[in-house]
């Protein structure tokens, strides 16, 4: 059966900020919780229907099989790409350090 | 390795790049080694706007990959993985989640233990960052540079079932599903070149437990040594620990090849929540049957199945040491056209094991299937003793050449069925009480007599064809009541 | 004060004509294709200050494209069905070599390395681009009131928000500045303005338009669409974009019947169905209601039989589309991160340059959506809520089918109220949000729809009726829709 679930904290919308690597202050925390737990509440409706048999619909039409032959196409010119970088380094995008190891 | 008492328990998570020409999704080159982010465009960079289309060549290869571990195929869908980290142009990675497309197989193993596969499915690899400043080790560095040209590359990720046992067990695995994957032509199985990269899995129990233990992962294993050296760590370090009775956090863990130990990496608030959903950017990927019957004709020949004929043909059990050693070692043809020439397999085999196999150090090889079967049967039919057949053998691997030359140039004269007849008849005719005896039926003397055959000839002599005459001397002898 | 305040019969000379007069007129040598942009130029430059329709208004481009066109067609060959067209487009389509911002501080001055598919298509219909038009950031946002560049204005009443997010696009054509603008539409982002700006705006079926080079907010959901003061301009615009696209794997095979195959043959007979979920919902305001039943009437005058349908799912789709839109939104727009291109603010390691460039890049609305959506997806809430969302899709497509079974085409009103003063519902997001009452189910099944000028509200401002169409019934739907443009011209004399 559905639950409805709490309404979301500061400390829910403090850790969906960094999962996507946002910083807020404490006062745009506030305003944001607010705002985002008043659209959740309004969801509640779908909250409450009892559709656990009906099956998700990913796509409007059920497509499948779409593929391209393993032939090469035309690469974008290096210097046309690092043209729009922020900061480049022989031939790379350079960046500040990065502290933790790839998943 | 683990402290007495306690099991080890390996799992292998294995990422192949598949050998197609260009992207997952996109015509840019698949290629190693070029020039950094020359082989981009608005997809693989992930550019605004851009959307993926997956390559027909791809999903081949996966199906094969598929077929040769002994999977079910099944309609599957893509799914988008959520991390932000800077060789991820999209920060998101297109990968398969809880459909993937190949599911439930298994890989044997030359001793024939079969280790489960628990999915192999397809995802696109990230791009490649270079660390500068510091020791060039990611924590000591001053910034990084990000080259995009393997984002995209295909992969097909195979994940096995927790089912080995130990690090040597571990290194078979990977030898062994790199021989595959390279039959099957979707990879070319060089890890130096990190087209095939291994993360493994693992965890102990108290010997005889079936539960499953808290299990690390441990990255940056770049070799078999490395991943067999890592597990024997790991394990020694997690039945320590459990043996003190501490506890084994579950974690993420970095191999430090000089060190020759695993360090923690992850700070434990960082436990990733990828926030997988369906890719709307894609389709359905639903092969026909028809897909799967060509990846089935197009799978090579299998470790497995090499490692079956080899056995077949010389009649020797598919699960020894020496069928794994020359099939492994890629030496099976030679078994195969030595039979085919009407040689002893058995003996190709033993041969190829004891004499071929330790010269595949790096150095010259030349060694010619049609000249090693005909040496084969020159041993076979004693024109050469199996020392001087050893020899032979020897000089060919490393210069090549026909037997009959090299065999001459040794000075190892065939010695005709005539001459060995007449050096035992000299023998004989040397030594009447002993042949008196052999004669009556004292074997032991046979020895006696090879002994003086062998003195006689300076070693050329094929001995066991000798102590045939011998006994056919005996045999005749009797016959003839002389 | 209106730009439009003459009339738009004061629309004069070639900004007065369709895209279809245009486009005959220059491939027959009559009008010059430069001396049609310059007239639309010179109207960009008198009203433009106080539209603020643009972001960027690329008239050296226009006029060397134009001028290519005149060759063309002095040289004997023919330019296209659009030739000589001046085109406005979102700031989300990219347009190779010309900044293709999103209205967003995070792109601003990015230069794509390529063209959009429906820009290539254009050009090769022998369209002028004229300029990219301003936008709700990210085309987040019902009034084009939440774009880093300013609020783009309703050309009907300047202290009114156009609405949005193609706000700007539907602006340009009602102000006059091009014939034809193309916006996109997730939620209702080229209908609800086109109903605000008492212009035609269309969405179509999903998948019918290539998204290649549309930048992405909800990857299930967007579809490029035509703005033209006319139905027959619209349908001739969509034929000229839409088609398989082989780097748009959702875009669907072809090949297609013409959107403008079935104009001229009246409604005699079809049946008209009006959603009394949408009709009768809370907030519709009276005048829009009561513009509906106009509609209704004149549909039923011209022979077609109009009865009220219940689509229950519909109810739901607010719901659902802010759990849907924003989760997909969430994971498009993370690939904003000052890594490769764009805005990059420093930080003492790269996630410290990720939040530092996020946080000052994207405005308010983005983050919400952004918030919520990471939250939508998020272990442990995923099937609660972004699972749940796609349980009700399938709910709505199912009503939607149930509902053609009986009715040809369906119809409701576009948005609930007429233009709305800039500042009035930027508050209260949910407020925002109710705006998209009406069309975003069209968006969940994957539908097209369009939105057709009838009749004015109590403020005299424009209020537009939506038509709904199964899938791939665009022909259908434009066909039912001229009958109500003519219908609308008839009582506006």
């Amino acid at each position: 059966m559905a639950s409805v679930p709490e309404p979301i904290s500061k400390e829910q919308v403090a850790h969906v900020a960094r999962l996507a690597r946002l910083s807020l202050t404490e006062e745009e925390l506030e305003l944001y919780t607010g705002q985002l737990a008043s659209v959740l509440a309004h969801a509640a409706d779908i909250e409450a229907l009892d559709i656990a048999d009906v099956p998700p619909t990913a796509h409007p039409f059920p497509l499948s099989n779409v593929l391209r032959e393993d032939e090469p196409a035309p690469c974008l010119q290096r210097d046309e790409v690092l043209a729009e970088a922020p900061e480049v380094e022989s031939g790379r995008f350079r960046i500040p350090r990065i502290l933790s190891e790839a998943p | 390795m683990t402290v007495a008492g306690w099991e080890t328990v390996v799992g292998l998570e294995v990422h192949c790049e598949l050998r197609t020409r260009t992207k997952l999704f996109c015509g840019c080159p698949n290629s190693f080694g070029d020039e950094p982010n020359t082989n981009v465009c608005p997809v693989c960079l992930g550019l605004p706007g851009s959307l993926p289309v997956l390559n027909r060549r791809a999903v081949e290869f996966a199906l094969r990959i598929g077929a040769a571990l002994n999977c079910r195929t099944q309609r599957s869908v893509f799914h988008r993985k959520n991390y932000f980290y800077p060789d991820m142009p999209k920060d998101y990675q297109i990968s398969q989640y809880d459909v993937p497309i190949n599911v439930g197989g298994w890989l044997e193993l030359p001793s024939g233990k079969r280790i489960g596969i628990v999915r192999a499915h397809i995802e696109e690899d990230t791009g490649k960052t270079t660390h500068v400043g510091g020791g060039g080790r990611i924590h000591e560095a001053g910034y990084s540079l990000v080259d995009y040209n393997r984002a995209g590359v295909p992969l097909v990720e195979i994940v096995s079932a927790p089912d080995m046992r130990s690090p040597e067990e571990a290194r078979e695995y990977v030898e062994e599903l790199r021989g595959a994957l390279v039959a099957t032509g979707a990879s070319d199985g060089k890890m130096e070149e990190g087209s095939l990269r291994v993360d493994c899995n693992v965890s102990v129990r108290p010997a005889g437990s079936s539960e499953l233990g808290t299990r690390c992962e441990i990255k940056n294993l770049n070799s078999l040594r490395s991943l067999g050296r890592a597990i024997a760590y790991e394990a020694e370090r997690q039945s320590r620990a459990l043996e003190e009775g501490r506890q084994v956090a579950q974690e993420t863990r970095h191999w430090d090849e000089s060190a020759g130990v695993t360090f923690s990496m992850r700070s434990k608030e960082e436990a990733f929540d990828y926030r997988y959903f369906p890719e709307p950017d894609l389709v359905t990927l639903d092969p026909p049957a028809e897909w799967l019957a060509e990846a089935r004709a197009n799978l090579g020949t299998l470790p497995v199945e090499r490692r079956r004929r080899v056995a077949e043909a010389a009649r020797v059990p598919t699960s020894g040491e020496v069928v794994a050693t020359v099939v492994r070692l890629g030496l099976d043809s030679y078994v195969e056209e030595a039979s085919f020439a009407g040689a002893d397999a058995g003996l190709a085999l033993r041969r190829l094991a004891n004499e071929v196999a330790g010269e595949l150090d790096g150095g010259a090889f030349r060694l010619g299937g049609a000249e090693f079967a005909r040496l084969v049967l020159m041993e076979q039919n004693g024109e050469l003793t199996s020392a001087q057949a050893r020899t032979v053998l020897k000089v060919m691997v490393r210069e090549g050449g026909q037997p009959e030359e090299v065999a001459a140039k040794l000075g190892f004269q065939a010695m005709g069925a005539g001459a060995l007849q007449e050096v035992v008849d000299q023998v004989v005719a040397a030594n009447p009480k002993e042949w008196e005896r052999y004669a009556a039926g004292d074997d032991k003397l046979a020895g006696f007599f090879i002994g003086k055959v062998k003195a006689a000839t300076g070693g050329n002599a094929d001995l066991r064809a000798a102590s045939e005459l011998l006994r056919q001397r005996r045999a005749g002898k009797a016959a003839a009541g002389s | 004060m209106r730009v439009r305040e003459e009339g738009p019969a004061d629309l004069s000379g070639a900004t007065g004509l369709s895209a279809q007069e245009i486009a005959a007129r220059v491939r027959g040598g009559e009008l010059s294709a430069l001396g049609v942009i310059e007239e639309h130029l010179a109207r960009i430059e008198r009203w433009e200050p106080s539209v603020h329709a643009f972001n960027l208004v690329m008239a050296d481009e226009a006029r060397e494209r134009a001028a290519a066109i005149d060759a063309l067609v002095e040289g004997g060959a023919d330019p296209g069905p659009l030739a000589g067209v001046p085109v406005a487009l979102k700031d989300l389509l990219c347009t190779r070599g010309a900044p293709t911002t999103c209205s967003s501080r995070i792109l601003e001055g990015w230069r794509p390395p390529y063209d959009a598919t429906v820009v290539k298509r254009l050009a090769s219909a022998g369209a002028v681009i004229v300029g990219k038009t301003n936008m709700d950031e990210f085309a987040m946002g019902s009034s084009t009131e939440h774009s880093a560049t300013g609020p783009t204005r309703n050309p009907h009443d300047l202290g009114r928000v156009p609405g949005g997010s193609s706000g700007g696009s539907a602006a340009a054509v009602a102000a006059g500045f091009a014939p034809l603008a193309l916006g996109s539409d997730t939620g209702g982002s080229v209908r609800q303005p086109a109903a605000l700006c008492g212009v035609v705006g269309v969405k179509p079926t999903y998948g019918l338009v290539s998204r290649y080079g549309l930048i992405a907010f909800a990857s299930s959901l967007d579809q490029v669409g035509p703005f033209a003061r006319s139905v027959a301009d619209a349908a001739a615009a969509l034929d000229a974009i839409s088609g398989h696209d082989p780097a748009d794997s959702t875009s669907l095979p072809g090949p297609h019947e013409s959107a403008a195959s079935r104009l001229g043959r009246g409604v005699d007979g079809l049946r008209v169905g009006v959603i009394a979920e949408l009709a009768g919902a809370e907030g519709i305001a009276p005048d829009v209601a009561r513009a509906l039943e106009g509609a209704a009437e004149a549909l039923s005058s011209a022979g077609a039989k109009v009865e009220e349908i219940s689509v229950p799912s519909v109810t739901y789709g607010l719901s659902a589309y802010y759990m849907i839109a924003p989760a997909e939104a969430s994971s498009n727009l993370a690939r904003y991160d000052g890594v490769r291109y764009g805005l990059r603010m420093p930080g003492q390691d790269v996630t410290e340059m990720y939040m530092a460039t996020r946080s000052a890049g994207f405005g308010p609305e983005v983050k919400r959506r952004v918030m919520l959506g990471t939250y939508a997806l998020s272990a442990g809430y995923y099937e609660a809520f972004y699972g749940k969302a796609q349980k009700v899709r399938t709910l709505i497509i199912r009503d939607f089918e149930q509902a053609y079974r009986t009715f040809d085409v369906l119809l409701s009103p576009t948005a609930p109220t007429t233009a709305f003063a800039l500042g009035a519902k930027t508050a209260d997001p949910l407020t925002m949000y109710m705006n998209d009452v009406c069309t975003i189910p069209s968006n969940l099944a994957g539908h097209p729809a369009i939105s057709v000028p009838f009749g004015t509200g109590d403020d005299g401002l424009p209020v537009g009726a939506q038509v709904l169409a199964p899938a791939l019934g665009e022909p259908l739907m434009f066909q039912v829709a001229e009958v109500l443009e003519q219908a609308a011209k008839g009582q506006a004399k």
